[in-house]
């Protein structure tokens, strides 16, 4: 829960006034806040901890953060359903 | 696999090492405090490639290990009410308290479920009306936010049945704290490269001119790492003490600004117990006074449990550097993950279980 995971914005909205979307992690779909991005859109790729977005981050950045943390067997709270 | 390729280049790695060997003249001890990141240097060998003189020493930065055992107690008394929906990350299912642990409080027919987020936590809670919801909500300054706003959104949409059982850490009161202990011999930090994303890294500036201990905010990847020690050990063989950010390109002096005035809006600074470690004063977060509505510990009236810890475990001398887990006499044999006598054997960012999955059973012999 330390380590931010990148995924890729696939869509946006706004729930209770907070910007909200669904994130693609290597494809498992997550439902995040982008509130803190607030000009996070689609196709933007984000370092997400616990289901917060905390900042944008190039697609070359986030494809190897995303390997990498799949190396170390550090994704496995990917697997959570709520 | 074609991104990592790049980055995992040998000869980078090469470079870094022949630069660290080159500018290392006398022994130097230098920790790093995050958890990812000891799995980093376990998994890679980093400290097996850098020059003798070069000693690593394992952080306090692993959440899950340091939520003091009265917390966990605390979480398992109030996970078996009846009524009561139990929400945590997975990491804290198999942590042992005093008695059990949340695993085997579910087996015994307790409602605790899995999440990956507070959010979905707060969603379990608008989902079920009739449940009192209780997140379980530790961390280090990373998962503030997502806590923050789920707080913060409970509160904007009138949710009665959702409370947090808030049990946050800081990372530069520990710092602090391993600096002030008599028995130190840690000299120089990497700071934790994600932590600081969330929050940024002026707080560890005044720690810096304090001690006149050399912190480089690094990232986690094994070149990340062997950068950010370069760094440091310039610093220390030029008999310089400075904070410089290696993980430039992720993180920022201010953090997230927005994250950072929320944190401040629902939470305030108070002392902290962490597990192994003992008291740190202003070391963690709680709820502020108007936010208290959402505070488990208010809410759930449990009284004082008597806490009974593991004698053989070493961990709080693992949690503050003094220590590898292989200088544990139970590692390996009593305590393994499927048999785990303290937390560290159990997180996926614990000292613990890095060396026991990486096959690092016992101290390497150094052949010369």
């Amino acid at each position: 829960m330390c380590l931010g995971i990148p995924g890729r914005v696939i869509e946006t909205f706004r729930e209770h006034g907070i910007l909200m979307g669904k994130v693609d992690f290597g494809g498992v779909k997550k439902r995040v806040c982008l509130d803190h991005v607030a000009d996070a859109a689609p196709g933007d790729y984000v370092l997400v901890h616990v289901g917060f977005a905390l900042a944008k981050i190039d697609e070359s950045e986030a494809h190897r953060v995303f390997e990498f943390l799949d190396s170390m067997e550090q994704l496995g709270e990917l697997d959570e359903i709520p | 696999m074609k991104y990592l390729d790049e980055f995992r280049d040998g000869r980078t790695v090469k470079r870094l090492v022949r630069a660290i060997e080159r500018r290392v003249t006398r022994r130097w001890t230098i920790m790093e405090v995050c958890g990812g990141q000891t799995h980093t240097i376990v998994k890679y060998g980093i400290d097996e490639v850098l020059p003798d003189d070069i000693e690593l020493v394992h952080g306090p930065g692993c959440p899950v290990c340091v939520t003091a055992l009265e917390t966990l107690d605390r979480a398992h008394a109030i996970a078996s009410r009846p009524g009561v929906t139990f929400c945590s990350f997975g990491d804290m299912l198999r942590v042992p308290g005093s008695r059990a642990d949340l695993l085997q409080l579910k087996s015994q027919g307790a409602d605790v479920r899995i999440v990956y987020s507070p959010l979905d936590a707060l969603q379990v809670a608008a989902a079920n009306p009739t449940r009192q919801v209780v997140f379980f909500a530790i961390g280090f300054e990373t998962t503030a936010p997502a806590n923050a706003m789920a707080v913060a959104m409970a509160a904007r949409r009138g949710l009665t049945n959702f409370s947090v059982l808030v049990s946050h850490v800081l990372v530069p009161p520990a710092i602090a704290a391993i600096l002030d202990a008599p028995d130190n011999r840690v000299q120089a930090f990497l700071g934790p490269g994600h932590v600081c994303t969330v929050v940024g890294y002026a707080e560890y500036e005044p720690l810096v001119l304090r001690y006149r201990v050399p912190i480089v905010v690094t990232g986690f990847e094994p070149v990340d790492m062997l950068e950010g020690i370069l760094m440091t050990v310039e610093q220390l063989e030029a008999g310089e003490a400075r904070l410089e950010n290696q993980y430039s390109r992720v993180v920022a002096r201010e953090g997230n600004r927005a994250s950072v005035a929320l944190i401040h809006e629902i939470f305030e600074v108070c002392d902290r117990k962490w597990r192994g470690v003992g008291a740190i004063p202003e070391s963690g977060w709680r709820l502020r006074e108007a936010y208290r509505d959402f505070d488990a510990e208010r809410r759930f009236d449990v009284k004082t449990i008597e806490t009974s810890e593991s004698s053989v475990c070493i961990s709080g001398e693992i949690l503050r550097g003094l220590k590898k887990p292989h200088d544990c006499p139970a590692f390996g044999r009593d305590c393994t993950p499927d048999t785990p006598l303290g937390a560290t054997m159990v997180s996926s960012e614990g000292a613990c279980a890095a060396y026991f999955h990486y096959g690092r059973m016992a101290q390497p012999v150094i052949t010369t």
